[in-house]
């Protein structure tokens, strides 16, 4: 109240703020980096310490220095963004540091080799994924199939024609199937075959299953929000049209939400992809090729790695190079699907030019 | 192409809430009513009822008739789907799909029922509709863009010509011009004008001033206070009902007493 009281603020009107120059914060932070660095040649340098009281002398030199210019509102303001770009910076931190431990590690290897060989007969150096990753397209492929269509009818059921009871029970399991732990999925698949075919059964289509288990619900969830963001007005005017409520319900809401089901369900993919445990005890691992989920023992990318860097054979640096090299092959085909999920939205999603 | 429609002591209701009591009324052909009255009598679900539409309400139910040329559109052996694409409905709010171009959403009645067609055909309806809503000269040269970029007024019209598309015998209107300005009120006034040689027109509008110029005949509905049912007060031609209703409560609505 005394800034709106004294006479440079008028309590009536606009009064003439002043600001801190543009050039203030990039001049606070140097200030505090020349600082935080002089005192910690004192104590003891280290990077992460002098990032941290470069930070902090930072917030606090730039409040203050606000407080003072341009009042407490403003001040404030600076406080919260420093806040927030700070969480945006620690929140990167992981974020680049994987990919670029994946990318330096896993480059050594990234040859046509990998691609194309596996590892049948291969001592030592040399050899590739090949058999890997056809496993992980495969039994990844097979996921998708039977989690998207089951995944999308239950999300369908629950948004257009769930109602009481029923409806509440399932939204209620798959609540709890959301949170199974993956190992948990894994057994269940094991247990499940192993009534029908022994105890023996290794089979692609075991880890299918056990990653439907993860797949389904993440499935459900998604297409559920999705569905429901669909305004009730487009149902009414088809139905208005003499369009029975299924060719609605295909043809209208359905296809207004292409674009972010796909998103949903590229996000499902990434969530099982990189499973290990659960496919460790229904899949097993191999060292050749293998194209019949329904027979054999399958090798996948997750696998793989943990198998080639848990227990390394000799020479240890070549095995541990294609366990990176399998990881950053991993990212790409996440990445891989994000970029059709992305052009698949694109193509799909309402335009109004 | 346009039928009578007789309604004998409809009740509607939700759930067990009685939402509009005891309606009788009979809507002539080629011509243009229209239903008046304050917020929440009940009107819009009464207009809902004479195409089945309020029963996409879970637990929404009818008693009573309403017939269409000898007709119970509510007969065990009547399906809604077919009802709605005898009486067709414009809403409040335009409600063009967005997924859709002009000429798609022109043709949505029939391309989301996969009737086939030629293309010969899908043309010459798209340009007859088009025509029929006024919308043609406006939109001709960009068909195959969205049907959502077009502005207020055009997306009401393109909703009138996709409705008009699947020849309907009857054309319901739920307050079609609330979200429109008074030009593209007055454009689609001027269409509702052209489309009663050919069509039953139902029309709940808010503004006393539109019902009057573009109605032959008017119902006012009232409602006695919260959580009673809505009922139908009074219905003539619209000239009496402006300037010499029979009802007090008319009076006073038409008036500008109350409401």
């Amino acid at each position: 109240m005394t800034q709106l009281t004294s006479p440079q603020r008028p309590a009536v009107g606009l009064g003439t703020t002043r600001h801190l120059p543009s050039w203030a914060p990039y001049a606070a932070l140097a200030v505090s980096a020349a600082f935080a660095g002089a005192v910690l040649a004192l104590a003891g340098f280290s990077t992460a310490g002098w990032l941290v009281l470069t930070a902090v002398v930072f917030v606090v030199l730039l409040v203050a220095a606000s407080r003072a210019v341009e009042g407490p509102r403003k001040a404030t303001d600076r406080f919260v963004t420093s806040l927030v770009v700070g969480a945006f910076l620690l929140a990167l931190i992981p974020l680049i540091s994987v990919a670029w431990t994946v990318i330096s590690n896993g480059a050594a290897r990234f040859d046509v080799e990998f691609f194309t060989y596996s590892m049948r007969g291969i001592v030592g150096e040399g050899g590739g994924a090949a058999h890997a990753i056809a496993g992980t397209l495969i039994i990844t492929g097979i996921t998708t199939l039977i989690s998207v269509p089951v995944g999308i009818l239950t999300a369908v059921y629950l948004v257009e024609y769930g109602r009481g009871g029923v409806a509440q029970t399932i939204t209620f399991l798959v609540d709890v199937m959301t949170g199974i732990p993956s190992i948990v999925a894994g057994l269940f698949a094991f247990a499940l075959f192993t009534l029908i075919l022994g105890p023996q059964a290794r089979l692609g289509i075991m880890g299918s299953v056990a990653l439907c288990v993860l797949m389904i619900p993440v499935v459900v969830r998604a297409t559920e929000e999705i569905l429901r963001l669909v305004p009730h007005e487009l149902r009414e005017a088809s139905y208005a049209l003499g369009v029975p409520k299924w060719r609605t319900i295909v043809k209208v809401v359905l296809r207004t939400s292409v674009a972010g089901i796909a998103t949903g369900v590229t996000l499902a993919i990434a969530r099982v992809i990189g499973e290990t445990a659960p496919l460790l005890v229904t899949v097993g691992l191999t060292t050749a090729i293998n194209y019949n989920p329904f027979e054999g023992r399958m090798a996948t990318l997750p696998t793989f790695a943990w198998f080639s860097y848990a227990a390394p054979s000799l020479p240890v640096e070549a095995s541990l190079d294609r366990a990176w090299t399998a990881a950053l092959v991993l990212v790409i085909l996440v990445m891989l699907f994000n970029l059709i999920a992305r052009i698949v939205s694109r193509a799909f999603s309402p335009k109004t030019r | 192409m346009s039928k009578r429609i007789d309604v004998s002591d409809l009740n509607i209701y939700y759930g067990d809430f009685l939402a509009v009591e005891g309606v009788s009324m009979a809507i002539e052909p080629r011509s243009v009513t229209a239903f008046i009255g304050p917020s929440g009598c009940g009107k819009s679900t009464f207009l809902r009822s004479l195409n089945r539409m309020h029963e996409v309400i879970p637990g929404a139910r009818v008693e009573g008739k309403v017939v269409m040329d000898g007709q119970d559109l509510y007969g065990s052996d009547i399906d809604p789907v077919d009802v709605r694409r005898t009486v067709g409905m414009v809403f409040q709010r335009p409600n063009p799909f967005p997924t859709m171009s002009i000429a798609e959403n022109v043709l949505a009645g029939a391309r989301l029922n996969s009737k086939r067609m030629r293309r010969s055909e899908a043309d010459d309806l798209v340009e007859s509709s088009l025509q029929g809503a006024n919308l043609w000269n406006e939109v001709k040269d960009r068909l195959d863009r969205p049907g959502a970029g077009l502005s207020g007024g055009q997306q009401q019209r393109l909703c009138i010509a996709r409705a008009i598309a699947v020849k309907p015998q009857v054309l319901l209107m739920d307050e079609p011009c609330s979200a429109l300005d008074p030009i593209s009120t007055l454009a689609i006034e001027d269409l509702i004008q052209q489309l009663k040689s050919d069509y039953t027109i139902v029309i709940v509008t808010h503004n006393m001033q539109q019902a009057s110029r573009v109605s032959d005949m008017t119902a006012f509905f009232n409602i006695a206070g919260t959580g009673k049912p809505g009922k139908l007060i009074e219905m003539s031609d619209t000239a009496s009902i402006f300037s010499n209703p029979s009802q007090k409560a008319t009076e006073d609505y038409v008036s500008g007493r109350f409401g």
